[in-house]
Formats: C-alpha cells, structure tokens, sequence
C-alpha cells in the first residue's frame, strides 16, 4: 500500500518537471518587446504593421531591385526618396543587436544577412 | 493601312535603332604612364579596401580583384620582348562581350548586364561551384574557401563582405557608377594610367584613346572580347 504514494509523487514531480515550462510562463509577468525606436526618424519605409509582417520580404525584393535590376533608390509610401538599402536606410536609423537580433533571437531564427552585410555601429 | 511582313520587320528595326544605344563600359591601361612607378600598388589596395577584399597569405585561398601580374605571363612569351619583359601589368576582370563565366553559371548568379555591358556577379545566388572559375581564361574570379572576415583587418561596412563558399571578382565598381562616380582603381591610380568610359560613344576619353593609341588586349584569339585594354 505503502508504494501508491512513492508512485503519486513521483508522477506529480514528472509533471512538474515535464511541465516546467508550461506553468512557468503562465504564471511569468508579461515582458512587452519594447524596441528602442530612432530619436531623429518619426517614420518607416512603410507603415508599422506591414514592417512588422513581412519585412523580411521586403528586403528580399530590394536585394532584388538593387542587385538584378540595379534600382538604387525608391519612393516611400511617404513620398521620400530612400535608399534601397539594408545597411543604408534600415541601419541607418536601427541597431543591428537592439532591434533585429532581439525578435531574431527571440525567435530562433539566423538570417544570413549578417554573413556579409555589416551593422556600421560595430562592423568587426 | 495594309503592311507587309518585310515592311513591319524593317520598322521594329529602326526602332530599336532609334531607343538607346547600350552603353559598352571598357577601360584603357596606359601601361607607359603605370611603369613610372613599378613598385606602386595603389589600384589594388584602394580596391581591396572599398570592396572588403580579404588578404590572405595562404596564396592557394588569395582572393583578387585587381593585381599585378608579369608582362609575359599577361600576354604571353611570344610578345614579351626584352624592353617589355618582367614589366608587372594591372589585371582585372575584362567585362567580356562574351563572358564564359556567364555561359557557365548555372543559377544565373553572374550575367551581362545589358544597359551598359558589365559582367555583374550576384554572391546571393553564387552556389560556390566554381564553373566560372574554369570558364574564365583570364582568372579574374577567386573563391572563398573559409570565411573571410578574420583576414580584414579593417571592414567598411558601406560594402558587404563575402561568406564562405561564394565566387567573387571585380565589379567595374557598379555600386559607385550607379552614384555617378569612376572605379576606385581609376580615381586613386598617381600617374592617372587608367580611364573608364563608355566605348560604344566616340567622344568618350576611352573611345578616343583606343583610335589614336596602339590598344592591345588579353588573349584576343580566344574571341571573349576583353574590355580591358592596354595601351603603348
């Protein structure tokens, strides 16, 4: 009889251990992902919603235009003439490490821009 | 209006006539005035130092886009006389009328750009399967065996730098035509031996130097047609 209650207990700390990550986060305070915005740019290449979604499209269809088809500049939706640009435009207001790494790791994700292209902040 | 065929064909041909002529961007070496200093590497290190171009001791892993190379071994023995020999040459790649490089390619990651004749190189879409490599009979095109980051002392994060298992080779700087400037070899280069310009525009400086200079090119016979040429 005496073994029903070593088995209950060892169930309930597998479950505790195998839920670990489940309850931890439920019971975890909420972390906002506060991204550090640029002080001098009040603007985006494109609205917030669109960047947030699909701007690893967006980049990929520059590196396109630039590449392929040698466009080097655009009109923004705002009516600015941009540079198609990662490193240019995208890092010229954004922290490589603040801003893309923080989501990117977040995410487990390892674009390989970074390969090649350069955060002109710390280029090493 | 009733048009024949013929008629029809003959318009369509003068009308790709009349829009825009392709630019044919060439450069002229005068090797006279790059022999006033032999010692001088300036086009190479202003190159290598634009573009990010690593170097690295191992000679079997350099990666080149702009060098210098012995007279006879750039045009071979046979037209090395002795005032000539051992003369060290600029080479670069030639930015052919019929590029092998581009033959070869097999996921379209270099071609010939058509507005103004460029052989443009794309590291996205290079697979590293050195095809081009072979092609070339001038061997402008360097491979990235290992990273190339811990070989640059200095990177200038203006231009990307290559990853491991790409094909790289000399752009005639497209990034700093696009923004109306000349190659970096040709701005820095003391005695100005180099000029770059539209070849297919007879008013152009290089254009005029290829009719009153003896103009001569590598390996001719192959029928790529270098345009790069070397005066004398």
């Amino acid at each position: 009889m005496s073994e029903r209650g070593i088995i209950a207990a060892g169930i309930a700390l597998f479950l505790a251990g195998a839920g670990f990550p489940f309850w931890h986060n439920a019971f975890a305070p909420p972390r906002p992902l506060v991204l550090r915005l640029p002080e001098a740019e009040r603007q985006c290449v494109a609205p917030v919603a669109y960047m947030r979604a699909s701007h690893g499209g967006l980049l990929l269809a520059w590196r396109d235009r630039v590449v392929r088809g040698g466009e080097r500049v655009f009109t923004a939706p705002d009516g600015r003439v941009r540079e198609l640009s990662l490193v240019r435009t995208c890092l010229g207001c954004h922290e490589k490490t603040e801003f893309c790494d923080r989501c990117h790791q977040y995410v487990a994700i390892a674009p390989d821009c970074w390969n090649c292209h350069a955060d002109p902040r710390r280029p090493q | 209006m009733k048009i024949t065929r013929q008629a029809f064909l003959a318009l369509l041909a003068g009308a790709a006539r009349a829009f825009g002529k392709p630019r044919r961007m060439a450069m002229a070496i005068d090797l006279t005035k790059c022999w006033k200093d032999r010692g001088c590497t300036r086009c190479a290190q202003a190159c290598h130092a634009a573009h990010n171009v690593p170097q690295i001791p191992d000679r079997r892993h350099e990666i080149k886009w702009i060098w210098k190379e012995r007279f006879e071994n750039a045009f071979g023995e046979e037209s090395a006389g002795p005032a000539v020999a051992g003369a060290p040459v600029p080479l670069l790649c030639n930015h052919c009328e019929r590029p092998a490089c581009v033959k070869v390619c097999p996921t379209g990651a270099t071609w010939k750009r058509e507005s103004d004749g460029l052989v443009i190189m794309d590291e996205h879409r290079c697979i590293g399967c050195r095809y081009c490599m072979a092609a070339c009979p001038y061997g402008s095109r360097s491979f990235n065996w290992s990273d190339p980051r811990p070989f640059l002392r200095v990177i200038d994060p203006a231009y990307p730098t290559r990853a491991k298992g790409v094909v790289e080779k000399c752009t005639f700087c497209a990034e700093r035509l696009a923004r109306g400037g000349q190659p970096a070899c040709v701005e820095v280069c003391p005695p100005k031996a180099m000029v770059f310009g539209d070849a297919a525009d007879p008013s152009s400086a290089v254009a005029q130097l290829l009719r009153t200079r003896h103009a001569f090119r590598r390996k001719p016979e192959l029928g790529a047609g270098p345009n790069v040429f070397y005066l004398l």
